[in-house]
């Protein structure tokens, strides 16, 4: 079986399947959310070390593991913008940033909230809280500079080329707690070691991750209808579009 | 009920501040994310008639 790939590579049929992707993991974010945190608040059991503080766990590590995600894929549509022009992916790399740079916000918040009790301070600048808001200064640099240039296709180019170097601190963030001696603990789940976590506090946690991964995906796609509505104004599709929602 | 009463719930076993405080926030930026995507849309959609 042959798919045609590039019949959703044009904003005009890539809108309403944008719209039903919304829809979907939306209401899939909402159920695994919810599934996620009735076990983080009701199943799983308090923790011997940090008492109830911990529950911070469950929005905190999958945010962050979102905040990196989403800057990959940021980073990779942007690429493949700069290196086959096409139009959509330019327009998906800037619908993605605001929502990673959320992701970054929420993580560096609640760990500082976590960091309070636990380590008895709001920040510290060791490598992992450094590089993680070093994160969230890409992600608004990457919109500063896409809102300061007025032609999309050249502000695409321009934040491709930021997205793409800043890549580099994204092992940097994840490794950071092994290359350097971090007040961050290291990690606690990982692809090579069987997880160091009571396992209703790694269901919880997982779930959660799911439930960031759908929410991002349904944020992104909302923006990129936005996106693809402004910079397709004068088409006729989007002219049809405007009519039959006014 | 591992909590036994909603006061015990809030209170969070004295971490209630910091817990609520990291929940709090992220619903909130999260509902307002929402709520700026849906007034870029609408004026998005108002610019084109």
């Amino acid at each position: 079986m042959s798919i045609n790939w590039f019949k959703y590579s044009s904003p005009q049929t890539f809108f309403p399947l944008a719209g039903r992707l919304a829809l979907v993991f939306g209401a899939l974010a909402v159920a695994a959310c919810a599934v996620g945190l009735y076990l983080g608040f009701f199943v799983a059991p308090t923790d011997a070390q940090q008492g109830e503080s911990y529950r911070i766990i469950f929005i905190h590590v999958p945010a962050a593991w979102m905040s990196m995600f989403l800057y990959v894929a940021m980073a990779f549509w942007a690429g493949i913008g700069l290196a086959f022009n096409t139009r959509l992916s330019g327009m998906m790399a800037s619908a993605i940033a605001p929502t990673g740079a959320l992701f970054t916000f929420i993580a560096l918040w609640t760990g500082s909230l976590w960091g309070k009790p636990t380590w008895g301070t709001w920040w510290v600048w060791d490598a992992r809280l450094t590089s993680e808001l070093i994160l969230l200064f890409l992600y608004f640099g990457f919109m500063a500079l896409q809102a300061a240039i007025d032609d999309p296709r050249r502000a695409d180019k321009a934040g491709a080329l930021l997205a793409l170097v800043g890549v580099v601190n994204i092992p940097i963030i994840y490794f950071s707690v092994k290359w350097w001696n971090t007040l961050h603990q290291g990690a606690s789940v990982s692809l090579t070691k069987s997880p160091t976590m009571a396992t209703t506090m790694l269901t919880a946690m997982l779930i959660m991750t799911f439930g960031f991964w759908f929410y991002g995906i349904a944020a992104v796609m909302l923006r990129a209808r936005c996106i693809m509505l402004e910079r397709e104004r004068g088409s006729e599709w989007a002219a049809q579009y405007a009519r039959a929602a006014a | 009920m591992i909590w036994g009463s909603l006061d015990n719930f809030l209170a969070m076993g004295g971490y209630g501040l910091y817990v609520w405080g990291s929940y709090g926030v992220t619903l909130v930026v999260i509902a307002a994310e929402l709520i700026l995507l849906g007034r870029r849309k609408r004026s998005a959609v108002g610019r084109i008639g």
